[in-house]
């Protein structure tokens, strides 16, 4: 096994003007922990350290990173190394001439959200009017000449949409469209109930990838992020725990993926007290779930531990209390009923044409506000 | 997908780069999301699809290069096979 990591994605901060009630960042985003945003010079030598460990590919994320004013300098610095670097924006306010700079810069692909196919529902999912905004920076990112990835996050209020926003994708030209079922973490897993998708409302939209990915071919390449509630097997998460990669924080935690900060019971170092190879190499966050010596039954003795490393440590965490446990999802953990409660809850309440409960928007006064609760 | 042809010319999707992976000793193709490493002969056949090149000139740049012959079905096959990812486009 390859021990050194591929892909760094890079929090650049957790502040962004959108809403999003799925995001992934943390709940408490806005608290004391993620606050002191490292400088240029601590991303640039976070940045050389990565590549020397190993990393090729490396993500720009947040929050909006795009608030960054250093973005062009940060993306100079990762281009120079030969790290394959991507945008990943939600495309607020974003112009053409920034678009251009970071052309300039040497960034190599922009990922772009879009929340809903049409202004209305994109805009009321976001909770910020930004359509508009996505759909000219769309047109910008390809007069530039950028590969272009159209991201989604799918659930109950937008999964009618999947055939028109395929068509979007289509029609502006793009490489990828990555719909993406949402994963209930951070802000979505607070939200699930309001977020989660019916059994019916998901075979209707994967029945529309399947005949557009016949008609599209290479032309525009489908993503489709399974929605693992749903599934009879874990994902493999982030192809095995501290295996090939590594998240850091806006603040300077590095974490074996974007969620695993809320694992209470892990201690996270920082780049700002170690380099990051040691944290990849001896950190106890990266050590802990590394490999399988780690895995209780029914993991240990299953043949598709090897395929699927055992499922989420976070989910694990997150809905048993226990981040060395098998991934509740798995259809062979003894925790799987809180999964299929969840699931049996929305499809009782749609058939009973229950409204789902209103969602909590992913903004800082909610974020200090549930930090307090705890 | 139709293999390709002695007479087409093959290019690089704008969308991959060739990238030296040092920590590891190859090379690399990077796009979107993904990678694909190479070994020293994948290497030296993405580097000559230049957009110029035909593959019959890609087989006998590499034929005269490693002093083989009968090259042709392998590297067909390689880039076909970065085709079928969408990482190589075929011209004129
Ligand atoms: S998911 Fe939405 S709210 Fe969260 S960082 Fe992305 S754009 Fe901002
Ligand atoms: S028991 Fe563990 S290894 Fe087996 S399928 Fe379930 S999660 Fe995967």
């Amino acid at each position: 096994m390859d021990p050194r990591p591929l892909w760094l994605l890079a929090e650049l901060t957790y502040r962004c003007p959108l809403q999003c009630p799925y995001c992934s960042n943390p709940l408490d985003f806005a608290g004391a922990r993620f606050k002191r945003e490292l400088s240029t010079d601590e991303w640039c030598r976070v940045f050389r350290e990565a590549k020397a460990l190993g990393v090729l590919q490396l993500g720009l994320s947040g929050g909006e990173p795009t608030l960054r004013p250093d973005l062009e300098e940060l993306v100079r610095t990762a281009h120079g190394l030969g790290l394959y670097t991507s945008l990943i924006t939600s495309a607020y306010r974003l112009t053409k001439e920034r678009l251009a700079g970071l052309k300039g810069a040497g960034l190599d692909h922009v990922q772009i959200s879009v929340q809903g196919a049409d202004a209305d529902l994109s805009d009321e999912i976001a909770g910020t009017a930004s359509y508009r905004d996505k759909i000219a920076a769309y047109h910008y990112t390809r007069e530039l000449g950028f590969p272009l990835t159209v991201n989604v996050v799918l659930h109950r209020r937008n999964l009618h949409q999947v055939e028109a926003l395929i068509r979007l994708a289509e029609s502006l030209g793009a490489e990828r469209i990555e719909l993406a079922n949402t994963q209930f973490y951070g802000w979505a897993l607070h939200n699930r109930d309001a977020l989660m998708p019916t059994k019916d409302q998901l075979a209707a939209a994967w029945q529309v990838v399947e005949r557009e990915r016949a008609r599209l071919g290479t032309r525009l390449e489908i993503v489709w992020v399974l929605p693992d509630y749903h599934e009879q097997f874990p994902k493999p998460c982030m192809g095995g725990w501290a295996r090939a990669y590594m998240t850091v924080t806006p603040a300077g935690e590095v974490w074996p993926c974007h969620a695993a900060g809320r694992i209470t019971s892990l201690t996270f170092e920082n780049v700002r007290d170690h380099p990051l190879d040691w944290i990849w190499e001896h950190s106890e966050a990266f050590n802990r779930f590394r490999g399988d010596q780690w895995m209780p039954e029914p993991c240990r003795s299953c043949p598709r531990k090897a395929q699927d490393f055992g499922g989420c440590r976070c989910q694990a965490f997150l809905v048993a209390g226990d981040a060395g446990v098998t991934d509740p999802v798995c259809s062979l953990s003894p925790h799987r009923h809180l999964i299929d409660a969840a699931v049996a809850e929305v499809e009782q309440a749609a058939r009973v044409e229950r409204e789902p409960e209103a969602w909590t928007y992913r903004a800082a006064p909610a974020s200090r506000a549930l930090a307090t609760k705890g | 997908m139709i293999p390709v042809t002695a007479a087409a010319i093959p290019r690089l999707h704008p969308k991959a780069r060739l990238q030296r992976d040092e920590v590891r000793g190859r090379e690399v193709l990077l796009y979107p999301e993904g990678l694909v490493g190479l070994n020293a002969t994948g290497a030296a056949i993405v580097a000559l699809c230049d957009g110029v090149r035909s593959l019959a000139d890609i087989v006998a740049t590499l034929e005269r290069r490693y002093g083989a012959s009968g090259l042709e079905r392998d590297v067909a096959a390689f880039l076909d096979g970065l085709a079928a990812k969408g990482l190589v486009l075929y011209g004129p």
